[in-house]
């Protein structure tokens, strides 16, 4: 039995967890938890205003069903809305009074923050479960002007800024999930770039769920003000767990007049043992919004972890000359089941947008590129080009395009190309000749497959998804 | 509209003589559409076209019941000229002709009382409303080794008697071994705002070769629906053109199940609309076993403000290795109000494949204009030209000449 754990934890890189008592509030979604929650944040009245109109509204929605993996039936009563690290309820000052236990966590995940924050030159903003503990070179962003803070504390902190653009890119009543997230999201990230700063370092978050039975809904919103740039970095690893977790966060997004966001992010959470037995539901609405004109949105995505995965990184192209990017890996392996892609909604006259997916599957796993791009007919001008190219490995797996493509105006170009295949012999044989043994040829093969895309992402965060590329994909080959 | 229907279904009952079996296969069938009802946008197979507000939008008072008791004259003028063929006449969803002047005689069969088999595990409510609603279930039966001398084309027109009616038409034709047809199927409607709806039913056995043109090139303002599933047994061939340019709305969906090795499918289509018309064409093709073949092409031009939609899927099991699939849409959009929208699809469970499918919209090239234009061609000529050669790409594709022409003089194509 010993024996059988350990060899799990083997398989599992980053799975363990860390016994800190959690303050739990009630198991099940009603009025009461979400007074609880808002409580607990010590948030405004406006803000919990804002969470009832949005479970008023759950309460008419409907789960949406068109997914092309399915999942046993949620019961939204049965899970944890609200679990916070005793040691946080009184916040620490800075990173050395953090619960020493916490710090073990993230030193197991390979981001020891006093690290980080010497060596890297990063800030991190680590979400422990669901409060964020530790925020890091927050005064060098203060100089700049940078607001990079947990969304709690933006909302007591900067009620103007958020009251204006939560909910501005996704809606309140837009669909089941996010709908859901709205009325109970804990915490998240807030980012404020001022005009013309462009942020002197890449902005990240480890994402981690901890607690058994908790789902997480985090809420990130990101605002580029005019003529400002950043990058921002998201990860995710999350420890083994038996049980399906949920997990719907929001991410919302605003570049005004001549603004950049890049957000790169690279997910790896615990996608259930080889039998499909557990892992994570990974329900994310990821959403930006090309508000002013020649403003800029690129969202570029690793993706291995997760039982199933089912999110689509949108960019709203309503600025004139606005451009949105989309650059995505998925691996699936064994029991996985993936379905992503994007939206493209061109509105503003010579928008652009590119989508660059590349999707692998092996194993019984199943992977479906969805992908929406719709040329209104004001978006004079506009072009669009889209590539999904799929690599199967294995007979048991399967991959799965799904484009849908609106054009309602005759000055507008879209093109659209995927291809599907698997590695030729040949190429195996070239590197094995050469002295590979059979995994390593598949994972050079597959990383220069995926080589456009890797190029996207932060130096930092490329060396890192390139291993991954690699963990996601052994066993699979032979 | 539900009470409508049961008026409607009960006086067909009433007036025709159908046996029990029928009967009960028929009132279940009913059953099944009264619940399901016409399709919406809910449902992904008609996310781009919603027939249900299509047809409250186009037709009032739509009815059920078609008195096909008296017979109807025929107008020879619409027939094809210019072609020797066989024919199968149908006036306002009425058979008034079958004429097999060019074939022998026993190496054919015509059935038309079948009766319809039980089991109907589809969810297409329309195939629902058609078994429930066909007065005659027609089977064409065409002989091992006999391959018809002339291409048989069937007919379906309406006259202006027709007003508000549905129309129900079902059509099994059997290949046997070795045997081939060339199929037209030719419509020509006088007739103002009716819902017509036909499901064809093809069964490919070994060897056999189905070439199928669809021609709907008269305007009208009758809503269509044509649905045709094709089972094709080893070394098979089918050939489908379709000419989707006429009807107010049409929806031509196909569904072509690879059964044999080295089967193969072929599917193209010319969209070419104006003033409102909305037309879909939906492929799903299903790739069985090992070896088989799919090539699809469709090509649309938009004017006005009309909308082409193109769902296409190819389905690959994970016993069918080696499949070769292809699928390529392209539509040229002439008017700010034009839309074209597509959905090609892929799913794929076997990994020695070869999948390709791409989309592409947009307007015509200025350049290729501005070439011709130095050449001495007007501006209408030079736009002319781009789109006939846009066009003829995919009327190229036709392997039968005679009806290579023929399509490319309705088409007013000219080399």
């Amino acid at each position: 039995m010993r024996e059988k754990q350990i060899d799990k934890l083997k398989d599992y890189k980053y799975g363990f967890t860390t016994d800190i008592e959690n303050i739990r509030a009630p198991k099940g979604l009603n009025k009461e938890v979400i007074e609880f929650i808002s409580k607990a944040k010590k948030e405004p009245k406006w803000m919990l205003e804002w969470r009832m109109k949005a479970f008023e509204r759950l309460k008419n929605l409907k789960e949406p069903n068109w997914q092309k993996p399915k999942y046993p039936k949620i019961d939204y009563q049965d899970i944890y809305y609200y679990s916070a690290p005793k040691s946080a309820s009184e916040k620490p000052k800075n990173i050395d009074e953090l619960d020493p236990k916490l710090l073990e966590t993230y030193k197991k995940l390979g981001i020891p923050l006093q690290e980080q924050q010497r060596l890297n030159g990063i800030a991190v903003d680590a979400v422990f479960d669901s409060v964020s503990v530790a925020t890091t070179f927050k005064d060098k962003l203060n100089e700049v002007g940078v607001i990079f803070c947990s969304i709690s504390e933006a909302i007591q902190k900067h009620p103007e800024l958020v009251k204006k653009y939560l909910g501005s890119v996704i809606p309140l009543t837009d669909h089941y999930f996010a709908t859901l997230n709205s009325a109970v999201f804990t915490d998240g990230s807030f980012v404020y770039i001022p005009p013309g700063v462009k942020c002197p370092m890449e902005l990240s978050t480890y994402f981690r769920i901890n607690a058994s039975q908790t789902g997480q809904f985090e809420r990130t919103l990101i605002i580029a003000d005019k003529e400002s740039y950043v990058s921002y970095l998201e990860g995710c690893t999350a420890p083994m767990r038996d049980e399906n977790q949920l997990h719907a966060a929001n991410v919302e997004l605003v570049a005004l007049d001549n603004a950049e966001i890049k957000y790169s992010t690279v997910q790896n959470w615990y996608p259930g043992d080889e039998n499909g037995k557990g892992g994570i539901y990974n329900f994310v609405t990821k959403r930006g919004l090309c508000k002013g004109t020649n403003s800029k949105i690129s969202w570029t995505q690793v993706e291995t972890g997760s039982a199933i995965t089912w999110k689509y990184p949108s960019c709203i192209l309503q600025g004139d000359n606005s451009i949105g990017e989309f650059y995505s890996i998925a691996i699936t392996n064994n029991h996985q089941k993936a379905d992503t892609g994007t939206k493209m909604i061109h509105l503003g006259k010579n928008t652009k947008s590119k989508i660059i997916s590349k999707g692998i599957s092996a194993g019984f796993s199943d992977m479906t590129y969805r992908g929406l791009v719709d040329i209104s007919s004001k978006a004079k001008n506009s072009r669009n080009y889209t590539q999904c190219d799929s690599l199967l490995m294995g007979n048991k797996c399967g991959a799965h395009t799904v484009p849908y493509i609106k054009n309602k105006n005759p000055e507008s170009n879209i093109a659209h190309e995927a291809t599907t295949s698997k590695i030729s012999e040949e190429q195996l044989h070239y590197c094995q000749q050469r002295g590979l043994n059979p995994e390593e040829a598949v994972g050079l093969i597959v990383n220069g497959f995926c080589k456009e895309v890797l190029q996207q992402l932060p130096m930092e965060f490329a060396v890192e998804a390139q291993k991954l590329v690699g963990i996601s994909l052994e066993g699979s080959v032979g | 509209m539900e009470k409508q229907l049961k008026i409607d279904f009960q006086k067909l009952l009433e007036t025709s003589n159908f046996s029990k079996k029928n009967v009960e296969i028929k009132r279940k069938n009913f059953e099944n559409f009264i619940e399901k009802g016409f399709p919406n946008r809910r449902e992904e197979n008609w996310k781009f076209s919603d027939l249900n507000q299509i047809i409250s939008k186009n037709i009032k008072n739509l009815s059920f019941y078609n008195d096909l008791s008296k017979p109807n004259k025929i107008d020879q003028s619409i027939f094809i000229d210019g072609l020797e063929h066989n024919k199968l006449v149908f006036v306002n969803g009425r058979i008034e002709k079958i004429e097999f002047d060019y074939e022998e005689k026993n190496k054919m069969e015509i059935l038309d009382d079948l009766v319809l088999e039980k089991s109907n595990n589809s969810n297409n409510s329309l195939l629902f409303l058609n078994n429930a609603f066909v007065s005659k279930y027609f089977k064409l039966i065409v002989k091992k080794n006999y391959s018809l001398k002339k291409p048989l084309a069937i007919y379906n027109i309406t006259n202006k008697d027709l007003v508000s009616k549905s129309i129900n038409l079902k059509i099994d034709i059997l290949l046997e071994e070795n045997s081939s047809l060339k199929l037209i199927d030719f419509s020509n409607d006088k007739s103002i705002t009716n819902f017509i709806n036909i499901n064809y039913n093809f069964d490919l056995q070994k060897n056999s070769i189905l070439k199928n043109y669809k021609i709907d090139n008269n305007s009208n303002s009758n809503v269509k629906y044509s649905f045709s599933n094709i089972n094709q047994d080893s070394n098979s061939v089918s050939e489908i053109f379709l000419l989707s340019s006429g009807s107010e709305f049409i929806k031509n969906e196909i569904n072509c199940n690879l059964n044999g090795e080295y089967a193969s499918a072929f599917v193209n289509g010319v969209y070419i609309l104006g003033e409102t018309k909305h037309h879909e064409i939906k492929t799903n093709i299903n790739h069985l076993v090992e070896k088989t073949k799919s090539y699809q092409l469709i090509k649309g031009v938009l004017e006005d403000t009309s909308k082409a939609v193109y769902q296409g899927k190819i389905f690959v099991d994970s016993k069918a290795q080696k499949t070769d699939g292809y699928q390529l849409s392209k539509a040229i959009l002439l008017n700010d109000n034009t839309e074209f929208d597509a959905k090609p699809e892929l799913e794929i469970y076997a990994d020695d494949v070869k999948c390709s499918h791409g989309s592409a919209s947009g307007s015509l090239n200025e350049d290729s204009i501005f070439y011709l234009m130095s050449r001495g061609l007007n501006y209408q000529e030079a736009k002319k030209l781009l789109i006939n050669g846009f066009l003829l790409d995919v009327v190229e594709k036709i392997t039968d000449s005679e009806i290579k022409n023929l399509i490319k003089n309705i088409m007013s194509l000219k080399q």
